[in-house]
């Protein structure tokens, strides 16, 4: 299974993932970093197929895709 | 446990400091991905411009210079004459490249420097808090412009692709976009060549990145990837303008 992890202290929360992942994957967290933004998480960690779009996209090399 | 995707290792762990949803950032991944895959890592010499890439040399973890505004292509020149066998590359804003460093870029490419230039084109000054740019569209409102660019006024953008072209010691030239996985994939392929081309001693090659800048913009991430589909990518095509071996 494919899963993503995202690292809360470099993430910006543009969204550019949430909008990029195929699956409607990812959403926005409603915890708040300790930047000050919500970042970006994984929802529906299910159907996510591990095609790194959001890797892809992020601006802040927040995310790491892995294949368990 | 398999690892599809994580930060290259040509970027360093400091977090960047450009503004959420910015390009730049896609831009240096693409960039560090290219480094590691070439296995050029040790050999990357960088030179950050001034504007929002000016901090750069914290991200990239290779040696690098902060040069003067729009001289990079003139760094790098003395960079990569002097150490021939360094991939040397100038990291750069339009306003840099296209407006006070315009001597430097078209003799740099006149000279065709083994050099690689990443060109960031985001139709504005980022770093001084959005004043026109050569390449700000006509009609788009800057600080320097309120009224949006009026070509009686201003002039009309500068096309660099384009320009560059007509000259002979230009080898390759490319302008790509950032604003979809699917052209993301495409610059990458771009910027790993515009590198490889200098391993290969092609000689001068860059790439134009279409980059979004929703703080100067004034737009939100998705309203300014929207601008540069709807009114850059009219004003600045995407593709090849050049792409020739060296003789
Ligand atoms: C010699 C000199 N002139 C002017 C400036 C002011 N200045 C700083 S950044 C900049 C332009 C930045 O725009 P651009 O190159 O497009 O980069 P961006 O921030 O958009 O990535 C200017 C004019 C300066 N630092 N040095
Ligand atoms: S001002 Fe624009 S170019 Fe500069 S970091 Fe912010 S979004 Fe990026
Ligand atoms: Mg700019």
């Amino acid at each position: 299974m494919p899963r993503i992890e995202v690292d809360v202290n470099r993430c910006k929360a543009c969204y550019l993932c949430v909008n990029a992942c195929p699956k409607k994957c990812l959403g926005k967290s409603t915890v708040i970093s300790k930047k000050g933004y919500f970042p970006a998480e994984m929802q529906r960690p299910q159907d996510c197929i591990g095609c790194k779009m959001c890797y892809m996209m992020c601006p802040d090399v927040a995310i790491t895709v892995i294949k368990e | 446990m398999t690892i599809l995707a994580k930060k290259p290792q040509s970027l360093t762990d400091v977090p960047m400091h450009y503004c959420p949803g910015c390009g730049h950032g896609i831009v240096h991944r693409l960039m560090a991905e290219s480094f590691d895959e070439l296995q050029i890592a040790d050999r990357v010499i960088g030179v950050a411009p001034v504007g929002c890439g000016v901090f750069a040399d914290d991200y990239f973890a290779c040696d690098m210079v902060q040069g003067a505004h729009g001289r990079g292509p003139a760094i790098a020149t003395g960079i990569k004459r002097s150490k021939p066998k360094a991939i040397v590359f100038s990291y750069q804003g339009d306003g840099d490249l296209a407006s006070i460093g315009m001597a430097e870029i078209v003799h740099a490419a006149v000279r065709s420097e083994n050099i690689t230039v990443i060109f960031i084109n985001n139709a504005i000054y980022g770093m001084t808090g959005g004043q026109m740019a050569p390449t700000t569209l006509v009609g788009q409102v800057a600080t320097t412009a309120p009224k949006g660019r009026d070509p009686k006024l201003q002039g009309w953008p500068i096309n660099m692709c384009e320009m560059l072209s007509q000259i002979t010691g230009a080898k390759y030239l490319e302008r790509v976009a950032v604003d979809t996985p699917q052209h993301v994939m495409a610059a990458k392929k771009a910027i790993k060549k515009a590198f490889e081309n200098q391993v290969k001693g092609v000689g001068f090659s860059m790439v134009e990145v279409l980059s979004q800048c929703p703080t100067n913009w004034h737009a939100s991430v998705d309203q300014a990837l929207e601008f540069v589909r709807t009114q850059m990518m009219p004003q600045y095509p995407l593709g090849v303008f050049k792409d020739e071996e060296a003789r």
